[in-house]
Formats: C-alpha cells, structure tokens, sequence
C-alpha cells in the first residue's frame, strides 16, 4: 500500500518536474512546480517527517512560488515564450550531460546496503521533537539561519527597489 | 506499522529529479525558469536527506532539510529581486540577451 502511493507521487513528481523544464509557458511551469512542491511533501508524509511536509508546503509552495508567480508575471514572461537557442547543439549536450550525471548517481546509489529500512529505529518528526533538537543541538545554525533571513530581506528589497533620479 | 520504503528507491527517485533540474537549468533561457530549475534540484536533495534520516532513525536528516528550505528562501528572495532589477534595466529576462560582459 505504501509502495503503491510511493509509485504514482514518485511518478506525478517526475512528470511535473519534466513539464517546469519542457514547457512553453512560464506560469505553466510555476503551476508544475507548486505539484512537484506538493507531491514531494507527501512523500516527506510517507517517510515520517511530518513537520518537514507540513513547512515544505507552507513556506515551499505557499511562499516561495507565489514569489515566482509575482516575478513571471512581472517580467512579462507568460506573454512571451522562449525564441531558440543560440547555441544550436546546447540542448543534446545538456540531456547528455544530464544522463551522464544520472548513471553516475545510479551507480553510487547501487554501491551498497540501501536495501528496506531496519524496522524499530525510526522516529516520527513530530513538531516537538524537532524543535527540542533545533534548540538545543542545532541553537547557533538557528540564530544564524534567522540572522540570513534578516540579510536576505534587507537585499532584496535594496536591490528591487526603483532608483530615485 | 507497514514496511517501509526500501532507501535505494527514494534516492533513485532524487537522482532523477536532480538530473532534471539539471537539464533544465543548462537549456532553459528565461532567467526565472533557471531559478524554478534550481529548485528542483533543492527539493531532490531534501528527498535524500529526509531518505537518510528515515533509514539511521536519527532527525539530524530533518533538522538539515529545514534549513535547506531556509536558505532557499532567502536565496529565491535575493536572486528574484537581481531579476527585477535586471528586467527594469534590459527590458528582457532572457540570459542570451545578457551578454554586455561576453568578450
């Protein structure tokens, strides 16, 4: 049962992520993305992190892509779709380059022991447990991932914001 | 509770995301759909590590996963406002055409 809903998200992902990177329209590929977003925080679901899933569709597809959304329709990308490339061959040297990449991940991964999961040693992410490790372990990347955040948002707006002349 | 899912099957599963955000990423030419490729590939790698905190029982995985979605934010943040700026100064978000420093 869990291997059958493994195999239709694992395949509604593979699919999405296919139609961000061959699509024609920008806010098509947004929208693609947001289901790959989602289909991934469901095989977060599966694989017991239950907070990650949750934050994953939370700040992933209800914050990050609306920021695409903002961005596609202001550059004018959906009215306009992509001319050709001006490198003639660059589109079968990249899918080459990207199955050259894919056997050498699938050879790693074949290398040894990922076999089923030892039963008995999993733990659930719940919320609780996960904050209990993130403030007392991992306290400093914390403080820093906030203080990043704070670096981040004063950038941004310094760099999108109109010149006065 | 059932069996769980075999490790070398999600990791497959990353691989093949990230080589498509990889693809994506050398082909596309809209700036935005470079960064969306980008992504891709971040969520492949939030995959392997919530795979490999599944299979040690350890949350360390997870707690990794989180601040990968942090700093994607902050990083879409960052690089969505540079194509803001760029697009109010060229008038094009297309990479081709971005070439003033090309020799």
């Amino acid at each position: 049962m869990e291997a059958a809903v493994f195999l239709v998200v694992g395949l509604v992902a593979v699919i999405a992520a296919a139609m961000v990177v061959t699509g024609r329209n920008a806010v098509h590929a947004a929208l693609f993305l947001i289901i790959n977003i989602v289909s991934l925080a469901i095989l977060f679901l599966l694989l017991g992190a239950e907070f990650v899933a949750a934050i994953q569709i939370v700040v992933y597809a209800g914050a990050i892509m609306v920021l695409f959304l903002y961005v596609v329709m202001f550059s004018g990308a959906a009215a306009t779709p992509e001319g050709p490339d001006r490198l003639a061959w660059q589109r079968r040297i990249a899918v080459v380059a990207g199955l050259m990449l894919l056997v050498l991940a699938v050879k790693v991964i074949s290398h040894g022991g990922l076999g089923p999961v030892p039963a008995g040693k999993q733990v659930a992410g719940s919320p609780a447990v996960i904050g209990e490790i993130v403030f007392t372990q991992y306290a400093l990347p914390f403080e820093i991932a906030s203080l990043l955040l704070l670096v981040a948002m004063v950038g941004a707006i310094a760099l999108a914001k109109e010149k006065k002349e | 509770m059932m069996e769980a899912i075999p490790t070398g099957y999600c990791l497959f599963l990353s691989a093949i995301l990230f080589t498509i955000g990889v693809v994506g990423f050398l082909t596309r030419r809209n700036a935005v759909l470079v960064f969306m490729c980008i992504e891709i590939m971040l969520n492949a790698v939030n995959l392997s590590f919530i795979a490999f905190a599944r299979r040690l029982g350890s949350l360390d995985g997870q707690v990794a996963v989180l601040f990968v979605i942090t700093v994607a934010a902050a990083e879409v943040a960052v690089g969505l406002s540079i194509i803001v700026a760029l697009f109010r100064k060229r008038k094009t978000v297309d990479v081709d055409q971005i070439d003033l420093m090309k020799w």
